[in-house]
């Protein structure tokens, strides 16, 4: 749900219901790192929010309001780009994740093989030390 | 030098250079943020009594006038992210992972669905045909209902209002126990659905029961067939009888999330802290290094030898630091006794934390395993975006 004005639609607020902190806090980080780039200036990236910030009317109320006010850009726009970045964010998120479990998993598996033929190659040494020991007195008797 | 009325040529190659420059690009122009304000940005410091500089400098253009960029847009995103996996236990039910690069909002709302949004399967009614323990039934049944299953609730669906519990929604679970200690291993598993019989008023059509299975669960699921479903620990207490006692039970689990009750929530608990770092503002020597390593219950600090017998502390091990501060304490937190003088350590120890480096330990309960349940919740964020997008266009 939308509050905003019908002639300037650079600034309003949204009603997203079913919400709490999770979302909302993590959009309002996203519409507060928005961008646009812009050519030939000093600085060439220009903030595309003035304003980004979300209430909670009252706790046992499960809605969020978001405020959403931009240098121009519809404010609707905004906010769906946001949503849009942190979408992207969260599945580069995932693969980075995936693949460094992946990654430990087969790590551990590699160390847990050497761990293993140690292990057999001391206990072979061990087998081999009695064997001549026990030959050794086989001799001597 | 020009005078006044010479006119002064230009050629094409000033007129070039002047258009492409740009003062950044001269050597002596400092780049990025000065130093205070580069700590200010990326560390908590944790001061004697409250930290500051916690709150995250979020807006893209917040250094605008000094020309430095403040966003994590999604190319530097993608460059600067990285996550290490520091452990999983041996019964791979405890993950500790470093996520690096990212704002402590989005790691919050990953923390948050990790505890209250993501499904999975938990006793809901619990049928109780006869109970003569000392426990009264609804206590036994909400003990009943915090017994974590081992079941995945992806290959469950929810069971609402109007829904008949069914194969697809429900798992029963039948428990018979005389014994003195009643544990979790006794709940045995009924594939084929409900054993109580409802009354009804017919005595010519076949007896319903509680629920409704069309097909045995061993056939539905097929990863059920050979191994049946168990609750994660076998050795859960969960009432203990006297003589003469009996318990006979039926409970069936359905899917919820953990926003409904906290029953149903995967992780036993899923938390993060930002990585520590200690930093020693001026040399400790000798017997100010010797205090200090002794000081910290941690052993972050270690001696070190310079040489001609003196000695200096190095901080070795800051990840273990737990902000107990005891380093920063007056007198190290040791007594004071009379005839020692006593220093004020502040200056010589910044505790800080790195403001985008998260170490996440996820414990779970033993329905799903640590790194599912993650990849889970950035999944559930996703589709939350999604829905807000569709609901804007």
């Amino acid at each position: 749900m939308e509050h905003g004005s019908f002639t300037n639609d650079s600034f309003a607020s949204f009603t997203l219901a079913e919400e709490d902190h999770t979302l909302a806090n993590a959009v309002r980080f996203m519409l507060n790192q928005e961008l646009v780039l812009l050519l030939l200036s000093f600085n060439p990236f220009l903030p595309r929010v003035t304003f980004a910030g979300y209430s909670i009317p009252h706790p046992s109320l499960e809605c969020v309001n978001v405020r959403v006010q931009t240098t121009g850009d519809p404010a609707r726009e905004v906010l769906k780009d946001a949503c849009q970045e942190l979408m992207l964010m969260n599945r580069h998120v995932r693969s980075v994740f995936d693949k460094a479990v992946s990654e430990f998993k087969v790590e551990q598996a590699r160390l847990a093989a050497e761990e293993e033929k140690k292990k057999k190659a001391e206990e072979d040494e061990l087998k081999k030390q009695r064997d001549l020991l026990a030959s050794m007195d086989i001799e001597s008797d | 030098m020009t005078t006044k009325g010479e006119k002064r040529i230009v050629s094409e190659e000033d007129k070039i250079f002047a258009k492409n420059f740009n003062i950044m690009d001269h050597p002596d122009i400092p780049t990025g943020l000065p130093p205070h304000l580069q700590l200010q940005r990326t560390r908590v410091l944790c001061k004697n009594d409250a930290p500051i500089h916690t709150a995250s400098v979020s807006y893209s253009g917040a250094y605008n006038a000094v020309g430095v960029d403040n966003s994590v847009k999604l190319e530097n995103f993608s460059e600067n992210f990285k996550v290490d996996v520091i452990e999983i236990s041996k019964d791979g039910m405890e993950l500790t992972f470093d996520m690096i690069g990212i704002d402590a909002a989005i790691a919050n709302a990953f923390r948050r669905i990790l505890l209250a949004e993501l499904p999975t399967m938990a006793f809901e009614k619990v049928f109780i045909a006869n109970n003569t323990s000392i426990v009264q039934d609804e206590v036994l049944a909400q003990r009943m209902g915090l017994v974590p299953i081992a079941a995945d609730p992806k290959l469950f669906e929810y069971l609402s209002e109007n829904d008949q519990p069914n194969e697809k929604n429900t798992i029963v679970f039948k428990l018979h126990a005389k014994c003195a200690k009643v544990l979790t291993e006794q709940l045995i598993w009924l594939p084929n659905g409900s054993d109580l019989v409802k009354e009804s008023g017919d005595s010519n059509s076949k007896p319903k029961t509680y629920t409704s299975f069309s097909r045995s669960q061993k056939e539905s699921f097929p990863e059920f067939a050979d191994n049946p479903i168990t609750p994660s620990y076998p050795d859960i207490l969960i009432a203990k009888l006297g003589p003469g006692h009996e318990i006979e039970l039926e409970a069936h689990a359905v899917k919820g999330i953990g926003k409904t009750h906290a029953k149903w929530s995967p992780v036993a608990t899923a938390w993060y802290r930002m990585l520590p770092e200690v930093i020693l503002l001026g040399e400790v020597e000798d017997e100010d290094a010797e205090r200090l390593v002794k000081a910290c219950p941690e052993n972050v600090f270690d001696i070190e030898d310079m040489g001609n017998g003196r000695k200096r502390a190095t901080v070795a091990r800051p990840r273990e630091c737990t902000l107990c501060r005891q380093c920063v304490r007056q007198n190290y937190g040791e007594e004071v006794n009379k005839g020692v003088e006593e220093k004020e350590w502040i200056e010589n120890v910044s505790l800080r934390r790195v403001k985008n480096h998260f170490i996440f330990k996820i414990e779970s309960t033993g329905s799903l395993p640590p790194d599912v349940l993650f990849t889970e919740a950035v999944k559930i964020l996703e589709d939350k975006c999604e829905r807000v997008i569709a609901n804007l266009s």
